[in-house]
């Protein structure tokens, strides 16, 4: 009795678990199989092509998109641990006037809609004349409120004789953050970073705003406008070998450094 | 001269903040309510017209369209999600094999982008030659209109949306569960208690507060909905599938009505905030 309950329980486990992974299995045969073949319930296909990434890659120029996305978002990634943890070391271990309303600004303006700024943030790259450059797709996103705050806890658990130590040293207050106390903290650079870097690779609808120029395009923008407009001739094939050639970063990192991915999508929920 | 340097350090430091801040944030927001008193389509001057955007709003009717669509989401996603992230979070929360292939794959689409995941799903519900509906016809059932039927098309969006986002609640709901004293089930034992009697007055209890934050967190997808419907419908069929975002984005970016756009931003950001205390108050009521 015991055992067929045991054998019951991990058939429906494997059965959900199949289900989360077979339609990426599906995707990825699919985007190899010759367009008529596409739609069928096997799983591999008849014959190997890869007619539908020299498609692709003869209609769009998705190697600059992946460039341009791995630029924008190391960039974003980069500032976001620097001017983040520096605003973070300010608010838990240095005293001055203003300190706690800049905290609870930060606490109300996270939970502030962004319906609310996309329109005019618009306006403001249009009037900077930053529509269709880089610095539209990375001065907006250089610093979060959200990284902010997990500096700030962080720096907060450090004991305060490691600074004084520094100070009475000549340590500066910057080479304190970056030399002295960054190498303390590794789990949240890494969750801040693995963070930063997946809103910055993930965001769409910016894109879609500011940038009309082809050669600046983002990967996730410039993979939505192929699959929307013309111009994948309504080839499925093709659409399917753009999402994989976009999801396929993202997969390798994920299953190289799960144990991380994990870790910073359990801290997202301990906003309050 | 060192002293003055030191007292101006703090606020160096928190510059990059303050800037972004107020380019960002508080000067948009200002402006956005400018906005709402303007007709304006960024190339000719800005025209006032007084509360003319703020009374179109109420005869607006594909606007309230796309709210009463957000709400058919957010009823279908939210229980769904709840109810398939508490389940899959329990089983993983207990001594199983083979545990971290099914963590694996649970949290799989989560980490790669919207894009992907729709354009992935609109192939699998397509109607003639989706894998769903072949699967349907070869275990004797008939077709589905996936997207192409105005009543499925917003629910088949919202299936997909929890496929997606399961994994961050599974996630949330490890790290409640881990908070439950084990003295509680072992007091329980004793009684005789059964697996659901504990799941439904001892768990369900101790992690009210990941349940609202849950119910929180996939509110505030639901309302920021765009990329799945702008890939899969264009907000078809019939307007079944217009979301809030993709109707304020087609007003600004396709008719380049910018006052009325930012006005229905302002107006949607209070309705979420609204809608976000009255979940904190109804949920912490049931306490």
């Amino acid at each position: 009795m015991k055992i067929i309950k045991k054998t019951l329980f991990y058939l429906i486990l494997t059965a959900a678990a199949l289900s989360f992974i077979y339609p990426f299995i599906w995707m990825i045969m699919a985007s190899l199989s010759p367009e008529q073949d596409i739609g069928k319930l096997i799983l591999f296909p008849t014959e190997f092509t890869f007619d539908n990434y020299v498609s692709m890659v003869s209609k769009i120029p998705i190697g600059r998109a992946l460039i341009n996305s791995l630029f924008v978002s190391t960039i974003n990634t980069g500032f976001t641990l620097v001017f983040s943890s520096m605003v973070g070391y300010a608010l838990s271990r240095m005293r001055f006037k203003g300190r706690n309303v800049i905290f609870f600004i930060i606490i109300f303006t996270m939970s502030l809609p962004f319906q609310i700024t996309l329109i005019p943030n618009y306006i403001i790259m249009v009037k900077l004349h930053w529509v269709d450059t880089y610095l539209s797709l990375i001065v907006p996103f250089m610093i979060n409120a959200f990284a902010i705050l997990m500096f700030r806890q962080s720096f907060q658990g450090l004991p305060q004789a490691l600074i004084d130590a520094a100070r009475i040293d000549g340590c500066g207050e910057l080479r304190i953050v970056f030399t002295i106390l960054w190498p303390n903290i590794k789990p949240t650079i890494i969750t801040v970073g693995i963070l930063a870097f997946m809103a910055s690779w993930n965001e769409v609808i910016w894109p879609l705003i500011v940038i009309r120029e082809e050669n600046l395009m983002t990967l996730p923008q410039m993979v939505t406008l192929f699959v929307v407009g013309g111009r994948a001739e309504a080839q499925l094939g093709v659409k399917l070998a753009s999402a994989v050639f976009l999801a396929t970063p993202v997969i390798v990192a994920y299953l190289f450094f799960q144990k991380h991915f994990i870790q910073s999508m359990a801290s997202t929920g301990i906003k309050d | 001269m060192k002293r003055t340097k030191k007292h101006f350090l703090p606020y160096m430091m928190v510059s990059p903040y303050l800037f972004h801040l107020i380019v960002f944030t508080a000067f948009p927001v200002v402006f956005s309510l400018v906005l709402t008193f303007h007709k304006w389509n960024i190339i000719s001057p800005m025209e006032w017209t007084g509360f003319g955007n703020w009374q179109h709003i109420f005869s607006d009717r594909l606007f309230w369209i796309s709210i009463l669509n957000t709400l058919k989401f957010l009823i279908v996603h939210i229980p769904l999600q709840i109810i398939i992230a508490l389940a899959l979070a329990e089983v993983l929360n207990q001594k199983i094999r083979m545990r971290g292939f099914f963590r694996a794959a649970f949290f799989m689409p989560l980490v790669v982008s919207g894009v992907v995941v729709t354009i992935l799903w609109q192939q699998l519900f397509a109607y003639d030659t989706g894998v769903i509906n072949r699967l349907l016809i070869s275990i004797g059932l008939g077709k589905v209109g996936w997207l192409i039927d105005p009543d499925v098309a917003m629910i088949s969006i919202a299936l997909m949306a929890t496929w997606k986002n399961v994994g961050l609640y599974v996630i949330l709901f490890l790290v409640g569960l881990q908070t439950v004293p084990k003295q509680y089930y072992e007091a329980a034992d004793l009684e005789g208690a059964s697996h659901w009697q504990k799941f439904t007055r001892i768990t369900v209890p101790m992690i009210n507060p990941t349940i609202f934050m849950v119910v929180v967190l996939s509110t505030l997808g639901g309302f920021s909905l765009f990329i799945e419907p702008y890939i899969m419908t264009g907000g078809g069929p019939l307007n079944s599938t217009l979301s809030s975002v993709l109707y304020i984005y087609k007003q600004a970016f396709e008719y380049y009505h910018m006052g009325y756009s930012a006005t229905l931003g302002v107006f949607f950001a209070f309705l979420i905030i609204l809608v976000v205390v009255l979940q904190k108050k109804f949920i912490e009521k049931e306490d």
